[in-house]
């Protein structure tokens, strides 16, 4: 086929790839570096094969973090996406008061991630915090720094109020594409509130929700940063969620081998599911 | 200025979308592209606009290989369905807007702008943003920029789908008009019949991707080289019926009348207003049984059922007749097209050869 | 199943209205008698929508009243209407298959298994459904959507009227012809009250018994469609029913000739003398071409239509159409027009006048 095709466009893309390698590739490319090798300082390096992958996969303790993760994950999910559908359809749909809901819901979403770790720790706290105090005022016996149930309870109340907007939000959008016409023969056909959610509300919201679904649970199986600055991991190994223990095995213990072994991994797992969401969410566009 | 489509193929997914299509369009013509929802209209056109590179075959302005020229490099207007307009700005800004893209000097624009809309009929709206005004008038504005631009080629992209019936018809009979005015190839895509009857010119008839025939509208019309291309140009549908061919003589029902095509098998088609309740010198007689009556007010359709066919009749006047009787209809043989085997036409109805 | 009555019924989407043109209806009583089939039509923002709407319960009127045979149900929520409505764009449940989607409205009313399912399968025959029951209602083309709400419209017996709102926008022209077959069939099978909205001519007087002819808020006229062909009450009618719709004359009415640009034209029966502007109106097809006599006539485009031509021209100044049939040929010298007395209407400030003896 003698069509002409301009090549000289791929020049333009010449920037963006070097950037990309210096900003991933490159990095990458130590850690794989790493992850086949020991050390032992002054820059001698063995070569360990697979090794560091074979020790972080029967690792117990990483074991425990993975099942810490992967708790803590499916309890956000399904706590956020339930109330974040409900906060949606109770969302004025017009006027004045949905543009106010509308900034309410978004503030949360404005705030850094260790500032909102700030909050919590201050909030929580028995002795100046808000809420640690006024729980124990109340004669609940509540110290996060202590119990591993309240240190649960006070990052997972936490990620609730970061994040549930997110999800209301997105629905809120699937719900106002909705057209009129479907409420009204809902009405015409006497179809209870249930009804109206099941069968209309809930296959419109199909494809925001999916998409909730992914970016909630990708967040969260990566959280770091706000229990971190709350528990620190703690209290013990309570709340050492994968990144955390990551962390501190790399800059904590200097073990450099199986940090790097382990960060692969832990990369290809959500490599991995968000190549399972994609396939699913395109699967499901092509049967609209 | 002209456009020729030469083997241009669109397959998406191993899907022909346009199957080859071969098509040449003359300096200041109306083409209409006629045919349903899927039939590959819109397609074609976004081949044509440059918008969709086809898979196969070359698209040639004036001449000149176009295929994998950018949109932009093209010179093309188009119009659309629903009533594209800049919201934010006034309909004089929105028609000067392409003008302003090329760089025209201000004196310039402000003509053009003011006598494309004297002509669009915008004069009073001016200064209004388009969403104060009628969708009859959004949708000039969207005209009035296409054509303002200056493009030679403008594409339509059934344009008054979204219009009320009386705007349809009134904005129906402007297009010609407007048309002529600009002297630029006009490409307009549209579901029905009587849309491209109205707007003359050369009409491709589409079924399934293919282009069925091309030609000078009344002629696409009157003499449909194949069934496919007659039912896609008929409104109400042509009515169809198998026939038998013995001797030189053709046979539906009890009636019989001459034709000159070999002995076999063959497809009947007629048209609505073909089909009449009063005798007529050379008509023969055909009982079918009444479905349904339908009165427009001046004329009355008769949905009919022949053996297994569906039959739609058109007859002047308002006939009140009693459902699910039998009743007698006459046929003149004159307006009778046959088509054999392979629904290519085998012998054109006389009255069409004749007009 | 019920006649329907709209007494003194008037609607404005401002709180406060007060002047003329806040009002998206304007007072107007008419009754519907039960079991027929009537058109509301207009075009967009002539208020037919506001009173579909205000009809089906999902609006509440500012004045009057809307009853379902001697039951006001003006206060009366959609759901406690009885009602069914199929509108512009298909509504159809994408998750239930074809077969649930008919069953839904029943189901809702816990109607017995076995008679849903009895009633099911005769609509789904009716609209030519029924070998699709089992597929999902998700993926199906536009028609076949708009015919499951078609379905759904006609499942339940009981309504007291079937509401349509354009329900043909979407609808290919060919497809149009048998999905309006198939209404026929269904209203002459189930016999529902039948109210159908709609922009389009054809689709209004082909479907309804009486149209409802609606301009700013306003009904203009009600009648069969050929008192509406033949008699329109406003020269709007005349101008909005009929392709092209009626040709306006200004003229000049004395006993029984009217003076059009220094013509004298003869009328069917004689008039008073009217005052205010008046106008002769006279259809397309009512109009023949001729040379020598009648009107003076200047032709400007002749439109070739299939089984007709439209002579596009004008007389004394104003737009001029004439229909003209297929296989008659254009006349020779052709520069004027005559036109059939019998179908001249005589209008006075935009609204129809009797002739003397039938008025008396």
């Amino acid at each position: 086929m003698d069509k002409p095709v301009n090549n000289r466009a791929w020049f333009l893309v010449l920037p963006v790839l070097v950037l990309v390698a210096f900003s991933a590739v490159i990095p990458l490319m130590t850690v794989v570096n790493y992850s086949v090798q020991d050390t032992f300082g002054n820059n001698q390096f063995f070569w360990n094969g697979l090794g560091w992958f074979q020790e972080v996969l029967e690792s117990d303790r990483i074991h425990a973090a993975l099942g810490r993760q992967l708790l803590f994950s499916a309890i956000i999910l399904f706590i956020e996406i339930p109330l974040g559908i409900f906060i949606a359809l109770n969302m004025p749909k017009r006027g004045f008061w949905a543009s106010l809901v509308l900034v309410l819901m978004a503030l949360p979403l404005l705030i850094p991630w260790n500032v909102v770790g700030t909050i919590w720790q201050v909030f929580g706290r028995v002795d100046i915090g808000l809420l640690g105090h006024t729980l124990a005022a109340l004669g609940l016996d509540y110290n996060y720094v202590n119990d591993p149930v309240d240190a649960w309870a006070t990052i997972i109340v936490m990620d609730v109020w970061h994040w549930t907007s997110l999800v209301a939000l997105l629905c809120y959008a699937g719900l106002q594409s909705i057209p009129d016409a479907y409420y009204q023969a809902a009405r015409i056909d006497q179809a209870s509130r249930w009804g109206v959610f099941r069968f209309i509300e809930l296959p419109k919201m199909r494809g925001v929700l999916l998409i909730a679904v992914l970016l909630r649970f990708m967040d969260s199986f990566m959280i770091y940063t706000e229990p971190f600055v709350v528990t620190g991991g703690g209290p013990g190994n309570a709340t050492t969620f994968l990144s955390i223990d990551l962390v501190k095995m790399a800059i904590g213990q200097f073990d450099l081998g199986p940090a790097a072994a382990f960060s692969l991994i832990y990369f290809l797992v959500i490599l991995l599911i968000s190549w399972v969401f994609y396939t699913v969410m395109t699967a499901q566009r092509e049967t609209l | 200025m002209t456009l020729e489509l030469r083997r241009v193929t669109k397959e998406v997914a191993g899907q022909a979308w346009v199957h080859p299509t071969d098509l040449a369009m003359g300096p200041g013509s109306m083409n209409v592209l006629l045919g349903p929802t899927l039939s590959g209209k819109t397609t074609l056109m976004r081949l044509m606009a440059g918008l969709d590179h086809p898979t196969a075959g070359q698209i040639l302005w004036q001449g000149k290989d176009v295929t994998g020229q950018r949109v932009q490099d093209r010179g093309v207007a188009m119009v659309y369905q629903q009533f594209i307009n800049y919201p934010s700005m006034s309909v004089y800004d929105n028609i000067a807007s392409p003008l302003r893209l090329q760089r025209v000097p201000r004196a310039e624009i402000d003509r053009r702008v003011r006598e494309t809309a004297a002509m669009m009929r915008l004069t009073p709206f001016l200064d209004r943003r388009p969403l104060e005004l009628s969708g009859g008038q959004q949708q000039r504005t969207a005209l009035a920029r296409a054509l303002a631009k200056g493009a030679g080629l403008v594409l339509l992209d059934e344009p008054l789908a979204n219009l009320d019936y009386k705007l349809r018809e009134e904005l129906r009979a402007e297009i010609p008009r407007i048309f002529e005015a600009s002297g630029a190839i006009f490409v307009y895509a549209t579901t029905e019949p009587e849309e491209a009857l109205l707007l003359g010119g050369n009409t491709a008839t589409l079924w399934e991707g293919r282009v069925t025939q091309f030609g000078p509208t009344p002629q696409v019309y009157r003499a449909p080289q194949d069934a496919v291309t007659a039912r896609v140009f008929s409104d109400p549908p042509m009515n169809f019926k198998r026939i038998e061919v013995k001797r030189g003589e053709a046979a539906l029902d009890e009636a019989r009348w001459r034709v000159d095509v070999t002995d076999g098998q063959y497809t009947a088609g007629f048209r609505a207003p073909h089909l009449t309740l009063e005798q007529s010198p050379r008509a023969v007689p055909l009982v079918a049984q009444l479905d349904a009556i339908e009165i427009t007010g001046a004329e009355t359709f008769l949905h009919l059922l022949h053996g297994e066919d569906r039959w739609v009749g058109l007859v002047p006047g308002v006939r009140k007749l009693p459902p699910g009787a039998p009743l007698t209809l006459w046929l003149d043989p004159a307006h009778v097209y046959l088509f054999d085997d392979g629904g290519r036409l085998a012998r054109a109805a006389p009255s069409a050869a004749a007009a | 199943m019920a006649r329907i009555t709209l007494d003194s019924l008037a609607h404005s989407y401002s709180p406060a209205p007060g002047a003329e043109g806040d009002w998206a209806l304007k007072p107007m009583s008419l009754t519907w008698r039960d079991g027929g089939a009537y058109a509301l039509l207009g075009s967009s923002g002539c208020g037919k929508t506001t009173l579909l709407n205000i009809i089906s319960g999902l609006l509440h009127p500012t004045r009057g009243r809307v009853l379902f045979g001697d039951r006001d149900v003006t206060d009366q929520p959609t759901a406690a209407r009885n009602i069914a409505q199929v509108f512009q764009f298909p509504v159809v449940y994408d998750t239930m298959t074809v077969r649930q989607n008919l069953a839904f409205p029943l189901r809702n009313r816990g109607l017995p298994a076995d008679r849903i399912a009895a009633r099911v399968d005769a609509v789904a025959r009716m609209i030519g459904m029924q070998d699709a029951l089992d597929r999902r209602a998700q993926g199906l083309t536009p028609d076949a959507k708009q015919k499951i709400s078609l379905g759904r419209g006609m499942v339940r017996q009981d309504v007291n009227a079937i509401l349509f709102d354009e329900p043909l926008t979407v609808i290919d022209p060919q497809m149009k012809w048998e999905l309006r077959t198939q209404l026929k069939a269904l209203h002459r099978e189930f016999g529902h009250t039948m109210i159908y909205v709609t922009h389009d001519q054809t689709e209004a007087l082909t479907f309804a018994d009486e149209v409802v002819v609606m301009s700013e808020g306003r009904v203009v006229q009600a009648g069969t469609p050929q008192s509406l062909f033949d008699a329109p009450a406003h020269t709007f009618v005349g101008y909005f029913i009929g392709s092209p719709g009626m040709n306006l004359l200004d003229a000049q009415v004395s006993g029984g000739t009217a003076l059009v640009a220094g013509t004298t034209i003869p009328l069917a029966a004689p008039y008073a003398a009217p005052k205010g502007r008046v106008q002769i109106g006279i259809r397309p097809d009512a109009a023949r071409p001729s040379a020598g006599e009648g009107l003076p006539f200047r032709l400007i485009r002749t439109e070739d239509v299939g089984h007709h031509r439209i002579l596009r021209g004008e007389v004394a100044g104003a737009p001029f159409n004439l229909v003209v049939p297929e296989d008659q040929p254009i006349l020779a010298g052709f520069d004027r027009v005559t036109l059939d007395p019998a179908r001249i209407g005589v209008f006075v400030d935009d609204w129809r006048i009797e002739p003397l003896e039938r008025a008396a």
